[in-house]
């Protein structure tokens, strides 16, 4: 039962669904449900990695989401590039844009960080608001074009674009996972729990720190893009704060600092606001206590709870002399699953 | 040059709210060390209530500041209990996303009860005044005095008594103050309900000038981020101080800038302050 249950078993479980999930439902309505929140779930990723590994908290994702969106929107519809250079080039910008901010931002430290990356949020709300030149401003940018063909695939079906999504969402999760697993993972894993010590032992944490963010910010753009090609249709509403807000319920709720948190969080959380979406404007009447509440008792959500319950299991299962083993197989997932610690 | 005063005045109408509402912050800052976020949905709430017992229950403008006064420093109670209390020894990160759930059940609760169209507070002191050669109504000059009024008091409160300086000890050093016999619970809850208290006087004051809609705080609890940063973290005369600086700056900008572009003032302010110290202004020591 137990060698069912091994985590590599459960992660290709869990792509054949997503892949034979458009054949289960005949309904077109689902699928884009669904390849909505493999959108969001590629921005949560980004920021998963910068606040649950690396412990600092960026409240500008919305703002860096909307970039990767209206780069691509611009480039696609108002200088009429290819679709996919487009694409390239939107996330190098959002990457650029990334990089200077992170050079600014990352000198700055806990609720700095939170207030300053806030701010800069704000501030590219705003502009994309006001600069009605380049963005349109609230009338947003209309007929941002679907993704062009690749070879003999076209992106104009929804079937297609859900695979297209979801290839990127395999991607980003693989990207994450490797990193995750790394010694450059480990090293914003010591950040987080103790800058100063890092600093102490070696590890350049500007540098670091600085190469997390701009990655983190290129995720957050490639989910933007994505959402432009993908509505065809975006206004400076997708900058605001509650956006960011919204990604990070997503985050919270399925597990800060954990891998599979962020699929867990975006699926559930999409797919309860559609069923609730009498309560549209309210949601927040539940989401809201939710998030204090997990943050009070289940600090790593859903995720975190769950392997918490499993490891305290499995310690209690095994006898005493298989402990010894198992301690030393069992750490690196501990370390990787370590709650965040004060930094 | 009458332009010129005019727009002083605006600032310091302006100033004055925002002094208000970074005093707030600056409190639970300086005792509690959270950037407390969702500070602005406890502005919201100040003015809904306010608004709420004016027009259904008929209270007059003074007696509904007041009703308000005191249930959004209840709210401000609770939340001290309820959340900040048993995260006092979580990290850091956890304190601002519990902050940020509340003000997101706080905002979505103001639109719940009272809709989300903007609503109009009327004012008893609407009044137009021609002095000195400028004109404002009398709800302008009402805020700068009574928001000056409420500091001094708050500064008397804090200096001269004895449970104020419960409040100065408790944000010097906390285990300092458990020690020489502060009840540290009370005084963290004594000031969140000042520090509600302060929201809802200032968007009381504000509203009547401006307009109450579910939204109303995002804005200003961001500048007021941007004050405690300008002015310290924890800092009470930088709270005051940078509202004024920002009051003045942002009606300014208004007129001889750009108009569209005001809100963005403070926030190019803070962009800059941080970069160049990246503590804030007049930060005490190191981490």
């Amino acid at each position: 039962m137990a060698k069912i249950l091994k985590q590599r078993n459960i992660i290709s479980l869990l792509i054949l669904i997503a892949i034979v999930f458009p054949f289960l439902t005949k309904n077109e309505y689902f699928i884009h449900v669904m390849t909505l929140s493999f959108i969001w779930m590629i921005g949560v990723y980004g920021l998963n990695l910068l606040a649950g590994y690396t412990g600092y908290l960026s409240l500008a994702h919305a703002g860096f989401f909307a970039i990767g969106a209206y780069s691509l929107g611009i480039l696609t519809v108002k200088a009429e590039m290819n679709f996919w250079l487009a694409f390239l080039l939107s996330l190098l910008i959002t990457g650029i844009l990334g990089f200077l901010i992170g050079l600014i931002a990352l000198r700055t430290k806990e609720h700095f960080f939170a207030i300053y990356t806030l701010c800069v949020g704000y501030i590219i709300y705003l502009v994309i608001d006001k600069w009605d030149s380049l963005t349109e401003g609230v009338r947003g940018l209309i007929g941002i074009p679907a993704p062009g063909k690749a070879g003999p695939i076209n992106f104009e079906e929804p079937l297609s674009q859900y695979y297209l999504v979801l290839f990127f969402l395999l991607v980003t999760v693989l990207i994450v996972y490797r990193i995750i697993h790394s010694l450059s993972g480990r090293t914003y894993i010591a950040i987080r729990n103790s800058e100063d010590l890092a600093l102490t032992i070696g590890i350049s944490t500007m540098k670091n720190k600085l190469s997390v963010f701009v990655l983190s910010t290129i995720f957050a753009g490639l989910s933007g893009a994505l959402y432009a090609s993908f509505i065809r249709f975006i206004g400076p509403d997708i900058g605001q704060i509650s956006v960011t807000f919204d990604l990070l319920t997503y985050l919270l709720v399925g597990g800060i600092g954990t891998l599979s948190g962020p699929i867990v969080g975006t699926v559930l959380i999409v797919w309860l606001s559609q069923e609730l979406q009498f309560l549209q404007d309210y949601r927040m009447l539940i989401f809201g206590p939710v998030l204090t509440l997990l943050v009070i008792f289940y600090p790593r959500g859903i995720v975190g709870a769950l392997t918490g319950w499993k490891h305290k299991r499995d310690e209690k299962r095994k006898p005493q002399a298989a402990r010894a083993s198992s301690m030393a197989f069992g750490k690196s997932q501990v370390t990787v699953d370590k709650p965040v610690k004060e930094g | 040059m009458e332009i010129f005063v005019q727009q002083m005045f605006n600032g310091l109408t302006i100033g004055s709210v925002y002094a208000l509402v970074a005093l707030g912050l600056t409190l639970v800052y300086g005792i509690l060390h959270i950037p407390n976020f969702a500070h602005g949905a406890l502005y919201m709430m100040g003015g809904y209530i306010t608004l709420t017992m004016m027009t259904n229950f008929g209270l007059h403008y003074w007696l509904a500041i007041l009703v308000s006064i005191l249930a959004v420093g209840l709210i401000g109670v609770l939340m001290e209990r309820l959340v900040f209390h048993p995260l006092r020894h979580a990290p850091p990160i956890h304190d601002k996303i519990a902050a940020i759930g509340i003000l997101l059940f706080l905002e979505a609760f103001a639109q719940y009860v009272w809709g989300a169209d903007y609503q109009t507070m009327p004012s008893p002191y609407d009044q137009v005044v021609h002095l000195f050669g400028l004109t404002f109504t009398m709800q302008r000059l009402l805020i700068i005095v009574f928001a000056i009024a409420v500091m001094i008091l708050l500064y008397v409160f804090l200096k001269k008594t004895f449970i104020g300086a419960t409040i100065i000890a408790m944000s010097q050093d906390r285990e300092g103050a458990n020690l020489v016999g502060i009840n540290t619970n009370r005084t963290a809850m004594l000031t969140f309900l000042i520090s509600g208290g302060l929201a809802s006087i200032a968007c009381s004051l504000a509203a009547p000038i401006n307009l109450v809609f579910p939204g109303m705080g995002q804005l200003v609890i961001l500048k007021a981020f941007v004050i405690i940063i300008l002015g310290g973290m924890g800092s009470i005369p930088g709270a005051i101080l940078g509202g004024y600086i920002l009051g003045f700056s942002e009606s300014l900008g208004a007129t001889y800038i750009s108009n569209d572009y005001k809100d963005i003032i403070a926030f190019v302010l803070l962009v800059i302050i941080l970069s160049v110290k990246p503590t804030g202004l007049f930060a005490k020591g190191g981490h």
